[in-house]
């Protein structure tokens, strides 16, 4: 194999890997620190077990998503070294500022957050669990700018001296428009996501408890906050993508005809929900075609014109030469793998419409006036729930990062001249080896480890245990006591 | 001053920040076994870190994104130079990350063994690793014309790195003996601080040696001063530690390790990873370095944030400023295994502390 096929293994694999801990950690953090702060104002313990409970969750998944991000930083100088000569004077700099303002603030928070419960008051408890978050929303702002820049270069001017990309406007570099766009939808799915991942943690408590009961009427209330963040975020998801995909067709045109594997430029163009046959341009398959659908994804009319592969790949031949590195993309020159971004972009979008129906379900069946208790098919919606987002947003990844190929940069640097010349393909297969290994068996034990304590449920609460901040409140914390949390 | 000399400067108080900080957490986890007689123990140790080993960490990120963005040369020659031990060092992190968070989910004697060597292993290789590597880039390795590291990994397993690598070891478990003394109180704490001074004497006689060759080598006057001054500390810090007064020699490894680190740094410059090749080129602050704007935003958003990550940082350590003992450590609050053959030794874990 060769040193650049392995790297992209490497990327993929270990980015998407990352990605699976990363969203849940962003939205479960803010409903913690809904939940508490609820706690704090109205002293009704229910919101207190449930940010216990959840909290355990959201750590079991935080430590995941923490040990596989610094893989993250150092794999751009390992396998991309000459990405990184390249473009270090513009992207190192949203990867340094990330690290200072929100790597610290979460981590020193979190700590506080974990270990702080005899030690801070309750409203200072609650404000550590902010901070996390606001460490979280600096996190995927400054890195979704890095990557908003590998999208769409802006602020920056080509050196022929030094040859690297130098940055000249970094206002420019965050207020990139793809960025402007790419960092709601992003975050907004990290909501959906989190919002998905309570609902099916809930409502499996749910069906055990006694309806009527506290904890029935706990997890429900949870159950349904969950449900209606997964709708109304979904709508947000939904709204900005939509954005997001006509400034797509405006910065990378390739992209979206790579979407559709549209090869002949079309007015109006149509939507294909799905197509069979090899999507290689050669025969059209049979396809369920929506008319107009596409020309509106694109350009906001029902009959604009959308540019086809063939069209684009003549005028990226002209503009950037004859051959960018042929060897990798089935479809020629400057043409992405077309299976794969007809498929992901589909599939992003096709699990996040399951998501939020699946969610419109759950809160019909749950509704106070349902005449009886959700049956089977809700339970499967339930269950499913956090699947649908968690992979739409891998599938948006996939799409959004090999829908830019052959470029690791576009316009400006191809992949095939962004990775590491004096790495060998031994010491790159090693570290691909070691590290899916490594995390295909951490993902076994996180994940026993999560459906342990959703089945262990919430903690009671007893309000005259003294060291109980249910009861105590004032949170002194001195004296000789035990710990009230420890490893 | 210079930019690139400034921001040489910053990197080199990261990696202070990170070594000192980090260097504790390392020591704790490699001294698990050693000092800790039974689980009740191990917790002590543990919790006096869990807190802030994460924090710690995120100090080697940041050093990382910096010389990513500020010497962009450097970090690519760096990290793809030095890749097998740089793997290795990953691995050890993230097995070691979530043993602390993962250890006692389960009240479950094999799964806590399993995590507790994921702590031991994970923070040697580490501690040893680092000082290898920093001891390659101040004496300098293969590099050619186009910057390119051109060495193996065996390059990098010299007589004068595998001193450098047995310094940092010495030096994180000393200081992780001091920072269990400090933290801990009970028989812990006494057995801590007199492993502390034993280990203290080895790494100061390795740390001497270590020094000195880097003196000879490449040291510069600054350097020369450092490394004196890094002497002292180490020695006030174990006289300290001797006569029973854990502050100071918390503060002796402390400073003892900023100065060698410091003094490193100092040798180095303006290199930042000297070649060893007749026909190569060295990476200098000039060189690897990113252009004046990037260095001059870099500048405003450190000069505005380090101050507020200290401060908040060391809030944490005042938060957590009490000493643990046996007797603070909570009855195990993991899920018990099926197996149910989670037969704690420990006997605040199996009786209720007294309140």
């Amino acid at each position: 194999m060769d040193p650049l096929d392995i790297a992209r293994w490497q990327f993929g694999i270990i980015t998407v890997y990352h990605f699976l801990f990363v969203p849940i950690t962003i939205g479960l953090s803010a409903i913690l620190a809904g939940y508490e702060t609820a706690w704090v104002r109205t002293r009704n313990p229910r919101w207190l077990r449930l940010t216990k409970f959840l909290g355990k969750l959201f750590l079991i998944n935080f430590a995941l998503g923490l040990v596989t991000g610094i893989v993250q930083e150092f794999q751009f100088g390992m396998n991309w070294s000459d990405y990184s000569r390249f473009v270090g004077d513009v992207f190192g700099a949203p990867l340094a500022i990330e690290g200072l303002l929100a790597f610290f603030l979460e981590s020193t928070f979190l700590g506080l957050w974990i270990f702080g419960w005899d030690r801070l008051s309750p409203r200072l408890h609650a404000a550590t669990m902010w901070l996390v978050h606001l460490g979280t929303l600096f996190s995927a702002y400054f890195i979704l700018a890095a990557n908003s820049w590998m999208q769409n270069p802006v602020g920056y001017a080509f050196n022929p001296d030094t040859g690297r990309a130098e940055m000249n406007d970094f206002a420019a570099v965050l207020l990139n428009k793809v960025q402007l766009v790419t960092f709601p939808h992003v975050l907004l799915s990290a909501y959906m996501t989190a919002g998905a991942f309570v609902v099916a943690v809930c409502f499996w408590q749910l069906r055990r408890q006694v309806a009527g009961g506290e904890d029935h009427q706990m997890y429900r209330s949870a159950v349904r906050t969950g449900a209606a963040l997964v709708l109304l975020t979904g709508i947000g998801v939904a709204i900005t993508g939509d954005v997001q995909g006509k400034i797509m067709t405006e910065v990378q045109p390739m992209k979206m005809a790579a979407a559709e594997g549209l090869y002949e430029t079309e007015a109006p163009a149509s939507f294909s929900v799905f197509q069979l046959g090899p999507l290689d341009g050669s025969e059209e398959g049979f396809a369920v075609k929506v008319p107009n659908v596409l020309s509106f994804l694109a350009t906001g009319t029902t009959d604009g014109e959308v540019r086809g592969i063939d069209d684009l790949r003549a005028e990226y031949q002209e503009t950037y030469g004859q051959d960018p590195g042929a060897a990798y993309y089935t479809a020629g020159d400057y043409t992405p793998v077309i299976p794969i971004t007809y498929w992901s972009f589909r599939l992003m979008i096709g699990l996040g419409l399951g998501a939020a129906a699946a969610a419109a379900m759950v809160l019909w069946a749950t509704r106070r006036k349902a005449r009886r208790a959700p049956g089977r098919i809700v339970m499967a919606a339930a269950m499913a729930l956090p699947f649908l987002p968690l992979l739409a947003n891998s599938f948006g990844w996939i799409f959004t990062e090999m829908g830019r190929q052959p470029w690791a940069v576009f316009g400006l640097m191809t992949t095939e001249s962004a990775v590491s010349p004096n790495v060998s393909a031994g010491e790159m297969l090693t570290s691909l080896i070691v590290l899916t290994v490594l995390y295909g068996g951490l993902a076994v034990v996180e994940v026993r480890l999560l459906l342990t304590y959703i089945q262990r449920g919430a903690d009671p609460i007893d309000p005259t245990d003294p060291d109980d901040p249910a009861s105590d409140g004032t949170g002194a914390g001195d004296g000789d006591k035990p710990l009230a949390f420890a490893y | 001053m210079e930019l690139t000399t400034i921001w040489f400067a910053l990197i080199a108080v990261l990696w202070i920040g990170y070594f000192t900080l980090e260097g504790f957490d390392f020591g704790v986890g490699m001294l698990l076994p050693v000092l800790a007689r039974d689980n009740t123990e191990r917790r002590v140790m543990i919790n006096t870190i869990g807190p802030v080993w994460d924090g710690n960490e995120v100090w080697v990120l940041v050093a990382g994104g910096a010389t990513f963005a500020a010497f962009p040369e450097w970090y690519a020659t760096l990290f793809s130079g030095f890749y097998l031990p740089l793997l290795l060092i990953l691995v050890a992190l993230i097995v070691r990350g979530l043993a602390f968070e993962y250890r006692a989910k389960r009240d479950d004697a094999t799964w806590r063994a399993r995590w507790d060597a994921a702590i031991i292993i994970g923070s040697f290789v580490p501690a040893l690793l680092w000082g290898v590597a920093f001891a390659n880039i101040v004496r300098g390795v293969p590099i050619d014309a186009d910057l390119e590291y051109v060495g193996g990994f065996f390059t990098l397993l010299g007589p004068y790195a595998l001193l450098g690598g047995a310094m940092t070891l010495l030096l994180f478990l000393t200081h992780g003996a001091m920072f269990i003394a400090l933290k801990t109180d009970g028989d812990i704490r006494h057995r801590a601080r007199a492993l502390s001074v034993r280990l203290g004497a080895a790494a100061a006689l390795v740390t001497v040696a270590f020094l000195l060759w880097t003196q000879l080598e490449t040291g510069s006057v600054a350097s020369a001063v450092a490394f004196a001054g890094a002497a002292v500390a180490l020695l006030g810090g174990l006289a300290a530690a001797a006569s029973g007064r854990e502050g100071w020699g918390f503060v002796g490894t402390f400073v003892a390790i900023a100065l060698g680190v410091g003094g490193l740094f100092l040798a180095l410059f303006p290199d930042v990873m000297p070649t060893s090749l007749a026909g190569g080129t060295s990476l200098t602050t000039t060189n690897a370095a990113a252009t004046g704007y990037t260095l001059k935003i870099m500048t405003v958003v450190a000069i505005v944030f380090t101050p507020i990550v200290l401060a908040y940082q060391s809030w944490t350590y005042w938060v957590f400023r009490k000493r643990i003992a046996v007797h603070h450590i909570p009855a195990a609050t993991g899920v018990p295994s099926r197996t149910s053959d989670s037969t704690d030794e420990a006997p605040a874990a199996s009786t209720p502390a007294p309140r």
